[in-house]
Parts: C-alpha cells; sequence; structure tokens
C-alpha cells in the first residue's frame, strides 16, 4: 500500500476564517497587553512605561466611579431582567392561543437597534416633552428629573419621608436608573426566548405525574419547573451579567452632553475606556488597561460559570 | 376560561403594553408638529389644539405671546411652522382656537434629507452584505473543515476558536483601532468589513449542522469521484439550507444594528453607516424630538419588516445562541 502523503486539505479550508481570526481577533488581545505597558496615542508608540497606567488607575478617582455605576447597573438589571422573563417565559407556556403573537411582540426590541432604541427612550426620558413625565403628571405625581437627576435613587425616596440619606447610601442616580429600565426593557425578548426553550426541554410527562400527585400549579412551579429549569437560569444569569458589564450604547446616546450623565453618574467602565481612548487625552494606552481589567472581570465571570455549571446540572 | 387563564392572558397583554409603547409613542411622536411638541402636547394622540389666525382669506398658524384688550401679539407662522413674522398685533375677532387632527408625514422627508441618510442607508447594506457573504464562505469552510475532516491540531484550534468567542468587543477595541491604524484601514471600508468576514458563531453552528449529515453519503460521494470541494459545494450546503440562513440572519442583523465599532473606526460623513448617522443627527437635532422620532422609525423599519417576515426563524437563530455544546 502507498504511504499517504501530509494531507493539507483540513488547512486551506480552515486558512480564510483562521486569518481572519488570527490577525483581528488574536494579535488585538495580546497587542492590547503591549499597548498598556506603553506610552501610546494614534500617532504610535512612545516610552514603555511598565505598570504605570495600572497604578494610575488605582489612585483614579473616575476608574472607581465608573466600576461603581457598572456594578449598579448589573445588581439592578440581572434579577430583574431574570424574574421577568422567567415570568413572562411560564405564562406564554401556558398559553396556545396567540402564543406565537406575544413571543414576537416581546421579541421586536432585541432586533432593533440599540441607537434608535436609546434615542426614543432618551426623549421618553425628556422633562419637558417626555412620556415618562407626561405620565406621571396624569396620575397626580410630581415630574421628576430622570436623565439629568444626579441624586441617587434611595435618596429621593428618602428624601419624601424626610429623611436626608448620604450621598454613599444614596444608590444609583435617578439618571443611571432611567438607564437600568431601558436595559432591563431591550433585554427582556431575548432572555424570555432562551427561557422559553428551556421550558419547553422540559418532558411533559414530568408534569403530568406532578397533576396525578395532585399538584396545584404554583407547586409544580416551585418544586418541579425550578429546578429543572436551573441551567437556563444559569445561562441567562450569566450571559446577562457579562453583558451588562459592556453597556456603551445607551450611556454614549442617552446622557448627556456632557456624555457621562449629571455628576458622571451614568459613567460605566466601557464608556470610560471609550472616552480615555477616544476622547479628549487620546490616551489609547492607559484605555488598553481599562479594557484588560474589564477583560480579567468578565474572564473570571465565565471561568466561574464553567466552574458552577457542573454543580447546576443534574 | 377560568380565572387563571383570565389571569394569565391580562398580565401577558399588560407586558406586551409595556414593551410596544415606546415604539407606538415613537410613531404617534413622529407624526406630531414640533409646536405641537413643545406645546406639552406629547401623548398619543395626532389631534393638534392650535390657534390660527385669519385674514382676507390667508390662514396662519400663530401662537399667543400677549393679549393686549381686544388685540394680541402674536408670532406668525407659515403652514410649514416656520415663523414668518414675530410680535405682530392682531385683532382678537380674527383668533380661532381649533382642533384639527393631523398627521406631518412631512417628518419623515425631512428628517431623511436633513443630513445624508440615503447614503447611510447605502453604506449600512453594502457593509452588511459583504460581512454576510464573508462570514458564510469562511465559516461554511472552516465548518466543513472541523466537522468531516480529521487534522492535526484540530482540537486545538477549534478551542482557539471558541476561546475567541468568549473575548467581548470592547476588550480588543482599543488594539483594533491601533492594528488597523497601522494598516491604514482606519476610516476606510475596510475597517467595516474585513475583521468581521469570519464569524467564530457561525462555524460553531454551521459545525453542528454539517455533522448531522450521515457519513455515508460522503463516502457514496467520493466513490463517484466527487471532490471535497464538489461535495461541500452539492450535497452539504443544500442540506443545511435552514441552519445557513438562520446564521445569515443573525449575522445580518448583528451588522446592520452595530454601532461601536464603526463609531470608533470611521470618521468621514461619507462612510457613516445608518446607525453612527443617525446617532450624530441625534446629537444634531437633538431639540427637533418630532424628527428624530421619524428618522428612528425608518431607521428600524428595515429589521422591523425583516422580523416580520421571519419571525420564527429570527426567534429560532437567537434562541440557538444560548444552545450549548
Amino acid at each position: 500500500m502507498k504511504k499517504r502523503k501530509f494531507d493539507y486539505g483540513p488547512y486551506l479550508y480552515l486558512l480564510p476564517a483562521f486569518i481572519i481570526i488570527f490577525v483581528f481577533r488574536l494579535i488585538p488581545i495580546v497587542l492590547s497587553f503591549i499597548v498598556s505597558f506603553f506610552e501610546w496615542t494614534v500617532t504610535g508608540a512612545g516610552a514603555f512605561i511598565g505598570l504605570e497606567n495600572y497604578a494610575i488607575m488605582i489612585k483614579d478617582h473616575e476608574f472607581w466611579q465608573s466600576l461603581l455605576n457598572t456594578f449598579y447597573l448589573v445588581i439592578f438589571v440581572v434579577p430583574v431582567s431574570l424574574f421577568l422573563s422567567l415570568l413572562f417565559a411560564v405564562l406564554l407556556n401556558s398559553i396556545k392561543a396567540l402564543k406565537s403573537f406575544f413571543r414576537s411582540v416581546y421579541f421586536v426590541p432585541t432586533v432593533t437597534s440599540l441607537v434608535a432604541i436609546s434615542i426614543v427612550w432618551k426623549i421618553i426620558f425628556n422633562q419637558q416633552t417626555g412620556l415618562a413625565n407626561f405620565a406621571l403628571e396624569k396620575i397626580g405625581l410630581e415630574p421628576l428629573g430622570w436623565l439629568a437627576e444626579s441624586r441617587g435613587i434611595f435618596q429621593l425616596i428618602f428624601a419624601n419621608f424626610g429623611i436626608d440619606l448620604p450621598s454613599w447610601a444614596g444608590g444609583p442616580s435617578l439618571a443611571l436608573f432611567s438607564i437600568i429600565i431601558m436595559t432591563i426593557w431591550k433585554g427582556l425578548g431575548y432572555n424570555t426566548i432562551i427561557y422559553l426553550a428551556g421550558l419547553q426541554n422540559i418532558p411533559i410527562s414530568y408534569y403530568e405525574a406532578a397533576d396525578i400527585d395532585g399538584a396545584g400549579k404554583i407547586k409544580q412551579f416551585f418544586k418541579l419547573t425550578w429546578h429543572l429549569i436551573s441551567p437556563t437560569t444559569f445561562y441567562v444569569l450569566m450571559m446577562t451579567t457579562i453583558t451588562t458589564f459592556q453597556v456603551f450604547s445607551q450611556i454614549y446616546l442617552m446622557t448627556g452632553p456632557p456624555v457621562g450623565g449629571p455628576l458622571g453618574t451614568t459613567k460605566v467602565i466601557v464608556y470610560f475606556l471609550f472616552d480615555k481612548g477616544f476622547g479628549e487625552s487620546n490616551n489609547l494606552s492607559y484605555a488598553s488597561a481599562i479594557a484588560l481589567v474589564l477583560f480579567v472581570i468578565i474572564l473570571s465571570l465565565t471561568l466561574l460559570q464553567k466552574r458552577l455549571e457542573k454543580k447546576v446540572h443534574y | 376560561m377560568n380565572a387563571g387563564k383570565i389571569i394569565t392572558y391580562f398580565l401577558l397583554i399588560l407586558c406586551g403594553l409595556v414593551m410596544v409603547i415606546p415604539f407606538f409613542w415613537m410613531l404617534t411622536t413622529s407624526v406630531k408638529s414640533q409646536l405641537e411638541v413643545n406645546k406639552g402636547n406629547v401623548g398619543f394622540s395626532p389631534v393638534e389644539e392650535y390657534d390660527v389666525y385669519r385674514e382676507d382669506g390667508k390662514e396662519y398658524y400663530i401662537t399667543v405671546v400677549k393679549e393686549v384688550g381686544d388685540s394680541s401679539y402674536v408670532h406668525l407662522f407659515n403652514e410649514e411652522m416656520k415663523m414668518i413674522r414675530s410680535y405682530a398685533k392682531v385683532a382678537n375677532q380674527n383668533i380661532h382656537h381649533e382642533k384639527k387632527f393631523k398627521l406631518h408625514w412631512e417628518n419623515f422627508s425631512n428628517a431623511f434629507v436633513k443630513v445624508p441618510f440615503g447614503r447611510y442607508f447605502l453604506n449600512t447594506i453594502f457593509v452588511s452584505c459583504s460581512v454576510v457573504l464573508g462570514v458564510m464562505i469562511t465559516g461554511s469552510l472552516a465548518a466543513y473543515a472541523f466537522a468531516t475532516m480529521k487534522f492535526k491540531g484540530q482540537n486545538f484550534l477549534f478551542y482557539l476558536f471558541i476561546s475567541m468567542m468568549m473575548v467581548p468587543q470592547p476588550v480588543y477595541l482599543i488594539p483594533s483601532y491601533v492594528l488597523l491604524n497601522h494598516l491604514g484601514w482606519v476610516d476606510t471600508y475596510y475597517a467595516l468589513i474585513i475583521p468581521w468576514i469570519a464569524n467564530i458563531f457561525t462555524i460553531f453552528l454551521l459545525r453542528q449542522q454539517f455533522k448531522t449529515i450521515p457519513r455515508d453519503l460522503f463516502d457514496a460521494a467520493e466513490i463517484d469521484g466527487c471532490g471535497r470541494f464538489r461535495i461541500l459545494w452539492k450535497i452539504v450546503l443544500p442540506l443545511s439550507k435552514s441552519v445557513i440562513s438562520t446564521a445569515a440572519i443573525f449575522g445580518f442583523i448583528g451588522s446592520w444594528n452595530s454601532f461601536m465599532w464603526p463609531l470608533i473606526m470611521t470618521d468621514s460623513p461619507k462612510l457613516r453607516v445608518l446607525q453612527v448617522g443617525l446617532s450624530y443627527f441625534s446629537q444634531e437635532a437633538s431639540t427637533q424630538t418630532s424628527l428624530l422620532m421619524a428618522a428612528s422609525t425608518f431607521s428600524i423599519l428595515p429589521l422591523v419588516v425583516l422580523f416580520l417576515i421571519a419571525q420564527k426563524q429570527i426567534i429560532a437563530s437567537f434562541a440557538s445562541s444560548g444552545l450549548k455544546e
């Protein structure tokens, strides 16, 4: 028998995709480390500065504020989005008539562009001509400052009872909270669809057995559905967290000028790195360092997911 | 129908309204005159209340500034709501308060020509179509290799690809800019298209599909003298039509809606894609809410129409992004 020659075929088929991924993914990721260790502007590389950017970052008040704002965003968006999307999905899964109609209605925000939607929500939250204040007025409430309000939501709530909360306990500003509302709204349809797919994977026989045992619908949900859906919950939790860490467009479009909201209370980490890299200072080196910190955060979340995933799978 | 069903439908409708109201309000605001919006008439009704001034068979829209005795100081506006005279003194008897149902469709054409949206649309269509075409070619070739061939380093390359997929865009944005700048591609179509013509998720999706095709089919074709590429072209791709269109739609939507990348990688107005153009327009015309709403409406329209045509497939393709190995 003739000895088979080395088969180049598979590599030729992989080559086009490989070149693109190598040049435009792998190289930039390696490059981001290098850039963060040098002085770097649009004109090119400067002196080697080692870990200086990271030292600056630790002392940078703006960095910590943007991290805190991002944290607020995640803490509010993720649980509410999970709860609502599971509720939607369970409701949708329990009906037959108009099921696909409702599913499509919930899904429209997912396919529409974040830019257009941000513009619409910015106008909704406009103090004079927005729908939000118009609705408040109709039900007899005072208009709010929404995207222009730098005071924290807890601060605003407690102020109604005459309690003056210190600003560190004020929570996210109402401006950031407006962004939170919009972000939840935008992501709800996608999460609902993922949940719905998860629910449809639960064998119907389980429910039939539960019916025979005489378990009510609510008991069925907590004793059966909630446990069987936990891998999906886990996936939705991680995905929503990771994407919420990367929120940019709605901040860029809805708050400002100056972007970043009143007193910088809507400045999130990705906007911060955008501003450092492409704003006035044009400090690509510092921006790269910030991006790497974001990368470490998201990577640890992903690794945590991988570790915990084994525990939630039955 | 029992009580449970009624509550279920009630909640579903309520949630549905929350999802739809922003769009509905966008539509109703987009056909309002700016004057009406600025007056605080920002509900859903397109009925306008305004004062007109009539004299000698001519009609002007007015806003009353101050009443003095039996006459008033008013601003006069023409049909297009352009002010033609300010602080004119007119007799009160010629001022009429009227209600009118009027839709200002001209907002759409006004917004469309105010900045070159036509150009933005063409740019977006060109970029999105090129990206989808590229993604399909590189994706099906790579997926074919991963799914049907055995070669050294196969697992390593596959996991390398998958791990690249985990890296979020903001992380490689800055160095990508540095790289593209070095290549001289910043502010060119290359920057918008080339880095995106390979998509790891598409490779992954197609690989899963190609693996389901029975090996016997390949063996039979090989015996008939079919080469690898002919097998891909004549057998594998035709059998994978639905997954391919799913991936194509997914890629198209992603490319159409991408914003941060083109915002950073392009600068000159003639290269602006729709999302970037819309974003600049929203800064330029920040006080003209009805024009902004009109622009938002026509820029989401193509995708909403695409969605209405292919709802099932689009929802399925998004759901499959949540698939696990």
